[in-house]
């Protein structure tokens, strides 16, 4: 049920504030520490922030998926590793079970999830499975009431902090593709799971990704998500679909911030004796993104709000994560440029956003990957 | 222990103000407003007097426009237990603000009323000591620290030069200060759960005050604009140049 206006005008402004007062002047030591602070983390929990997109009756806030994306606007308003750290729990790492749990698996996890008390990460991911995520090697063998499970997965956000893992594993290895995958259920604390070390990346310092490897790992069978085998694949879509428009409103909610930080230092910056933002050059920049951040904000607010209608937007969501997303890196690029050098060195954080805004175009589905899912959506309708 | 807590509306504190060209007054078209921070402060000091057991229940109560039931919502979101919204679409001025709180403390028998010292639109910091006034209460403005003490209040105050501490007989009046405590964010459930607390509507007439205005605005300017310096060459040109300003003789 959708909010009404006063109610949530005023999550919005609770959430910007929290990140004006609190997030923001801490960006640098986040990057350079790689951390974001435990105290922050339990504020986080504390605002609710876990349980955005947890029904209410499982003690989550039970938004739709437009209210998700204004709130995400506003978290995005900063570096995005602070967004990664609610992120799988919002995100990929709930909604499966919200989708397509049994009513004993919502109770037990939905609640602890909304709250923070579990983090839960999302392995789909394999060294040799990443776009073509229906090839995944990771087996699921049913051996009496477990299952064992065997195989890699790779990149796997905040798997050095999850109690949980929404898996997908092959359970029929004899069925190639799709069908022979399922999903699961796991707590992290299972003997025969071991997680690797946080991987270097190029941005987002303070977000983790590690290999969480399975070695003869006897799972209850009853952490089947769902009732039944070979769903997990179709799971996987639905759950990386809404993620879509999630990730979207972070790449629009940065865009924001890069376009008001533009914005103010052309304001500012002199050269030849008057402020960069009176030249023309610098003015088309700030135009640009300042258009491209309007027109990705439009697309994601459409997309949601017809999601939330009841209509299906998987070509919707992969326009707007295409756009939203390779938007966000342009954007980022011209604030590079209009800074100029000030921009390249590290002191006013825009070279560490151009950093961390390059891993939207490529996970939760590779701008090729939503080239073709749109191109495929709309020859469908012709043939 | 009942604690009674009136709230304001007024220009968030991030806005930066705009005269109206009229120089009638600020100009509030579009602009975000917020619950004023001292009185979220006295939100937060009788949330925390409710949580550790000390006090019952918590009332929020705000004169104004209708839209301040926005900043009623903010303080049942922040732990107040229910709301109560006298309705004004002039502009109340301190005497008869502290007029109509009267009538509610009368109404609602409360312990202790904490409010913020001043309002951050008008400056006035007049409320809490007029509301002491007529009532006959005990007051102990800009508390830096309320502590209990058998049945009266320990209040400290922050003044010039130290730290003053007063016994005050209840019930009281009590004005917050900056440094009473930090105010907690109004977590996302909370501000859900608000939806449900009580505010009750009523009007000045309900507490028999005429909110007709005794002060006459003549005018509102901008603060002069900060005139560029000059650099000086060296220290004799800098006396040179004070004693041309009249400064030093």
């Amino acid at each position: 049920m959708a909010l009404d206006a006063e109610t949530r005008e005023q999550l919005i402004s609770s959430v910007r504030r929290f990140v004006d007062e609190r997030l923001r002047p801490i960006e640098d030591q986040v990057s350079e520490n790689d951390a974001v602070p435990a105290e922050i983390v339990e504020e986080m929990k504390e605002l609710g922030l876990f349980g955005i997109s947890v029904p209410v009756e499982y003690g989550g806030l039970g938004l739709n998926m437009e209210e998700e994306c204004l709130l995400m606007f506003e978290l995005g308003r900063t570096s995005p590793a602070f967004r990664s750290v609610i992120g799988t729990n919002v995100g990929i790492g709930s909604q499966g079970i919200v989708m397509h749990g049994r009513q004993d698996q919502k109770e037990y996890w939905l609640p602890k999830i909304a709250s923070g008390e579990v983090i839960i990460s999302f392995a789909l991911t394999e060294p040799e499975a990443g776009s073509d995520a229906a090839s995944l090697k990771t087996t699921a063998i049913r051996d009496g009431d477990h299952y064992v499970v065997n195989g890699t997965k790779r990149f796997i956000t905040n798997a050095n902090k999850a109690h949980a893992f929404t898996l997908m594993a092959r359970t029929d290895p004899k069925t190639p593709g799709a069908k022979g995958v399922s999903a699961f259920v796991i707590p992290r604390d299972i003997p025969g799971i071991s997680i690797g070390k946080p991987e270097k990346k190029m941005g987002q310092q303070g977000a983790h990704i590690c290999d969480v490897i399975f070695d003869n790992t006897r799972i209850p069978a009853d952490c089947l998500l769902g009732e039944t085998e070979g769903k997990g694949f179709v799971t996987a879509m639905q759950v990386l679909e809404r993620g879509r428009l999630h990730i979207s409103a972070v790449c629009m909610g940065v865009a924001s911030r890069l376009v008001e930080d533009s914005t103010k230092y052309a304001a500012e910056r002199k050269q030849f004796g008057a402020p960069i933002g009176n030249l023309q050059l610098v003015q088309a920049m700030l135009a640009d993104s300042k258009m491209e951040h309007y027109a990705g904000r439009c697309m994601v607010i459409d997309a949601a709000k017809r999601r939330d209608a009841g209509e299906d937007v998987a070509t919707e969501s992969s326009c707007a994560k295409l756009f939203c997303s390779e938007a966000v890196g342009r954007i980022a690029d011209r604030a590079v440029q209009i800074f100029g050098g000030a921009g390249y060195v590290a002191d006013y954080g825009i070279e560490r956003f151009y950093r961390d805004v390059r891993i939207f175009r490529i996970y939760e589905g590779t701008s090729q990957v939503q080239q073709v899912i749109i191109a495929r959506n709309m020859l469908k309708e012709v043939q | 222990m009942k604690v009674l807590v009136p709230v304001k509306r007024v220009v968030d504190y991030n806005v930066k103000i705009r005269v109206k060209s009229d120089q009638t007054g600020v100009d509030l078209a579009n602009v975000k407003m917020s619950m004023n921070p001292f009185d979220e402060i006295a939100i937060e000091e009788a949330v925390r007097l409710k949580e550790a057991g000390k006090a019952t229940e918590v009332v929020a109560v705000s004169i104004g426009v209708a839209q301040s039931t926005e900043t009623i919502r903010t303080a049942l979101a922040m732990g107040a237990d229910r709301g109560i919204l006298v309705k004004s679409d002039e502009t109340v001025e301190p005497l008869n603000v502290a007029k109509i709180l009267k009538g509610i403390v009368e109404a609602e028998k409360p312990d202790l009323v904490i409010l913020g010292k001043q309002a951050i639109d008008d400056d006035s910091n007049q409320t809490g000591q007029m509301l002491a006034a007529l009532l006959g209460w005990a007051q102990g403005t800009f508390a830096s620290k309320i502590e209990f003490d058998g049945d009266k209040i320990l209040l400290t105050r922050e003044i010039d030069g130290g730290l003053q501490t007063l016994k005050l007989n209840m019930p009281t009046i009590v004005t917050a200060d900056l440094r009473l405590n930090e105010p907690r964010y109004a977590s996302l459930p909370n501000i859900m759960k608000a939806k449900k607390k009580p505010i009750d509507e009523k009007t000045p007439a309900d507490y028999g005050v005429d909110v007709k205005a005794r002060l006459e605005v003549l005018k509102v300017t901008e603060p002069p604009q900060r005139q560029a310096g000059i650099k000086v060459e060296s220290v004799e040109q800098l006396v040179s140049k004070l004693k041309e300003a009249g400064v030093i003789g």
